[in-house]
C-alpha cells in the first residue's frame, strides 16, 4: 500500500518535473503562446495521474465529453454566426431576382440556379459510377494487384486538393474534350471530386451487410448479380444514399473546382442548356466578398447562409433516410 | 459419365475396409476430393458414397474437414479465395466438382441450411418466395402454392399461415431455421446439406427439426454435420467420422455409435477423444 502510493508520487514527480522543464524552456525563449498551452496541458492531465480508481474514471470521462463537445461549438457557433448576420439580407427578392447595381443589390437567384443544376449535374455523373464501382469492389473484386492499384486510386484522389480539380477539368473537360466553360464541364469536374467519397462509402456500406444474407442467397441458386440486386442493396440503400449526399454537399460547397470550368463571375439571365456557363453561390460569395468593392456586408453573410442553408438541408435528407431505414433493419 | 463413376467405384472403394457400401441408391458419389484452404490441406482424399432419400451425418471434431466436406458438395468453397479442390463429386451422372459444372443449377438442387438462422430481412412469404423467384417462377398463385407446400413440409405453416407478410426476424431462432429449411425447399432440392443446424437452438427447437428431418428423408437425400453424437446417433441412418480431414469410418450409425471398428472412432463417439 505504501510501496504504492510512493510509486504513484515518483511518477507524479517525474511528470510534473518535465512538464516544467519544458514550460520553463518556452518561457526562456520568448514562446509564449507553447508555454500556456504546455502549462494548460500539464494542468489538465495532472489530475489523472494523481486521482485513483472512480474518481479517475470520472475525471477522464468529464475530460472526453468536454473535447467531444468542443467538436459542437463550431457548429452551432457558424450556425448562429450565420443566422445572425445573414438574416436581415434574406427576403424573397433576394433569392428570386437577379443581383443588381454590380452586384451590391438585388438578388442571388441564377447563383442558386447554377449550384442547383451543379448538384444534380454531380449526382448524374457520380452516382453510376460509384456505385458501380463500390459494387465490383465489394461483390466482385478479388484480392489482386488490380484491385489494390484501384483501391490506392481512389485514396489518392480523396486527397488531391480541390484547386487541382479545378485545373484538371479545366484542362480535361473545358479544353481537351472542348466543353467549354459550362455547366457539363463544371459537373464532371465536381463528380470526380465526389466519386472517392461516394465509393468508400458505399463500399462500407455493401460490406456491412452480413455475409449470412449473401450466402443463403447464393445457396439458393442465385448469382452474384441476383444476390447483389435482391438482398445485398436493399440493405445498404441507407448507407449508400448518406455516403451520397454528404458528397454532393461537399461538392455543392467547393469554388476551386469550379472556378476555371463553370463558374460564370455574373450573369443576368439563367442558364439555357448545360453547355452555358452559369454563377454558383461558393463563387459568388467569393466575388461579392474580394472582388467587388463596397459590397454590403449583408449581402455576404446572406449568400453564405442560403448556402448553408442548401449544405445542411441535404445534410438532413440524409438523416432522415438513415433514420428510416435504420428502423427497419434489425440484425 | 455414369460408366466412369461406377468403375471408380470399384477400384476405390474395395480398398479401404473402414467404409462401407450403404445398401440401396446411391445419390453422391464422392471421388478422391481434396481441399485445399492455401497450403493447408483441409480434406485429404476422401471418397465416400452417401445414400439416397436417407440421413447421413458427418461427425468429428472441429476443424476436421466435415463443413469444408459439405461445403465442396454445392460448391460453397468457391466463395473462399484460398480454396482449392481437385477429386469429383458424382451427382446424378455429372462431376459437380469440375470447374465447368453450372453452380446456379447445382445449388437449386443441393440446397443448404446453416448453423445459425440466417432469414433475410423480408417477410416470410418473400423469404420462402425468393428462391422460385430468382428462378424465374413470378405467378403470384404460384408462388403463394409453392410458399405454402414449402412452410407446410417445413413444419412451420401452422405456426405463421397468419401472418406471412409479418418479417421474419420476429420468429423466434427455431422458427427462423424452419424457415430457413423452408426457404430452402421451395426450390426442390434433391439434396439438402445442413451444417449443424440446431447447433444454436434450444433442445425443444432442436427436437422439432429433427422431426422434421425424419419426414424429409422419405423425398430427398440430407448430409448433415452436427458436434451433437446424440443427434446423430438418433436422426441418421449412416454416420461418417472425419479426423484431420480424413474420412476414418463411414458406415451405418448403429454400427458406428455401438460396434466402431476403428480405434479412433471408438475414442471419440465414446467422448474419450483428446
Amino acid at each position: 500500500m505504501a510501496n504504492s502510493r510512493i510509486e504513484k508520487l515518483k511518477s507524479a514527480a517525474g511528470y510534473i518535473v518535465f512538464w516544467v522543464i519544458a514550460a520553463i524552456l518556452c518561457l526562456a525563449y520568448h514562446m509564449w503562446l507553447p508555454a500556456g498551452a504546455i502549462i494548460c496541458l500539464g494542468l489538465v492531465f495532472l489530475p489523472t495521474i494523481l486521482l485513483d480508481g472512480l474518481a479517475k474514471q470520472k475525471y477522464i470521462f468529464t475530460l472526453l465529453s468536454f473535447s467531444a463537445l468542443f467538436v459542437v461549438l463550431p457548429v452551432l457557433a457558424i450556425i448562429y454566426l450565420l443566422t445572425v448576420k445573414g438574416f436581415p439580407a434574406m427576403s424573397w427578392e433576394f433569392i428570386s431576382k437577379p443581383p443588381t447595381n454590380m452586384m451590391r443589390d438585388g438578388g442571388i437567384l441564377p447563383a442558386i440556379v447554377g449550384t442547383t443544376y451543379l448538384v444534380i449535374g454531380t449526382l448524374v455523373f457520380a452516382v453510376p459510377i460509384g456505385l458501380l464501382a463500390a459494387i465490383y469492389l465489394s461483390e466482385y473484386a478479388k484480392p489482386g494487384r488490380f484491385t489494390r492499384i484501384v483501391r490506392l486510386a481512389i485514396v489518392n484522389l480523396a486527397g488531391v486538393p480541390s484547386v487541382v480539380y479545378g485545373l484538371f477539368g479545366l484542362g480535361l473537360f473545358v479544353m481537351m474534350l472542348k466543353l467549354r466553360t459550362s455547366i457539363l464541364s463544371g459537373s464532371l469536374t465536381l463528380a470526380v471530386l465526389t466519386l472517392p467519397v461516394v465509393i468508400t462509402a458505399a463500399e462500407e456500406a455493401l460490406s456491412s451487410v452480413p455475409r449470412s444474407f449473401r450466402e443463403a442467397s447464393l445457396a439458393l441458386g442465385a448469382t452474384r448479380w441476383q444476390t447483389t440486386v435482391k438482398v445485398v442493396l436493399p440493405n445498404a440503400v441507407s448507407g449508400i444514399v448518406t455516403g451520397l449526399i454528404l458528397g454532393i454537399s461537399r461538392a455543392a460547397g467547393e469554388t476551386a473546382p469550379i472556378l476555371f470550368t463553370v463558374a460564370a463571375f455574373y450573369l443576368r439571365d439563367l442558364p439555357h442548356s448545360i453547355f452555358d456557363q452559369a454563377m454558383a453561390l461558393p463563387y459568388h460569395l467569393y466575388v461579392i466578398s474580394t472582388q467587388v468593392p463596397n459590397a454590403p456586408p449583408k449581402m455576404q453573410w446572406g449568400t453564405a447562409l442560403v448556402l448553408l442553408i442548401m449544405v445542411l438541408g441535404m445534410n438532413l435528407v440524409a438523416a432522415i433516410i438513415r433514420t428510416k431505414f435504420r428502423r427497419s433493419k434489425k440484425w | 459419365m455414369v460408366a466412369d463413376a461406377e468403375l471408380l467405384d470399384e477400384e476405390s472403394f474395395q480398398k479401404n475396409e473402414l467404409h462401407v457400401e450403404p445398401a440401396g441408391d446411391i445419390c453422391l458419389s464422392v471421388r478422391n476430393l481434396n481441399v485445399w484452404y492455401s497450403d493447408f490441406l483441409a480434406l485429404n482424399d476422401v471418397s465416400i458414397n452417401i445414400p439416397a432419400r436417407e440421413i447421413t451425418a458427418l461427425i468429428g471434431p472441429s476443424g476436421c474437414g466435415k463443413s469444408t466436406f459439405l461445403r465442396s458438395i454445392n460448391r460453397m468453397n468457391d466463395l473462399i479465395p484460398s480454396a482449392r479442390t481437385s477429386g469429383e463429386i458424382w451427382l446424378d451422372g455429372e462431376n459437380v466438382a469440375d470447374p465447368n459444372t453450372d453452380v446456379v443449377r447445382l445449388r437449386k438442387n443441393v440446397g443448404m441450411v446453416f448453423q445459425r438462422p440466417n432469414p433475410f430481412p423480408k417477410s416470410i412469404f418473400d423469404n420462402v418466395a425468393y428462391g422460385p423467384r430468382i428462378h424465374g417462377v413470378n405467378d403470384r398463385r404460384e408462388l403463394a402454392m409453392i410458399v405454402e407446400k414449402s412452410l407446410k413440409r417445413a413444419a412451420i405453416w401452422d405456426e405463421v399461415k397468419d401472418d406471412l407478410h409479418k418479417s421474419a426476424f420476429d420468429l423466434s431462432g427455431g422458427q427462423q431455421q424452419r424457415l430457413c429449411i423452408a426457404r430452402a425447399l421451395a426450390v426442390e432440392p434433391k439434396v439438402l446439406l445442413m451444417d449443424e443446424p440446431a447447433s444454436a437452438l434450444d433442445p425443444i427447437s432442436t427436437l422439432k427439426i429433427e422431426e422434421l428431418m425424419h419426414e424429409l428423408k422419405n423425398e430427398i437425400t440430407i448430409v448433415i454435420v452436427t458436434h451433437n453424437m446424440q443427434q446423430a446417433a438418433r436422426v441418421s441412418g449412416y454416420t461418417g467420422f472425419f479426423l484431420m480431414g480424413e474420412l476414418i469410418e463411414f458406415g451405418r450409425s448403429t454400427d458406428i455409435f455401438t460396434t466402431p471398428r476403428d480405434k479412433r472412432t471408438e475414442d471419440y463417439v465414446t467422448g474419450r477423444f483428446g
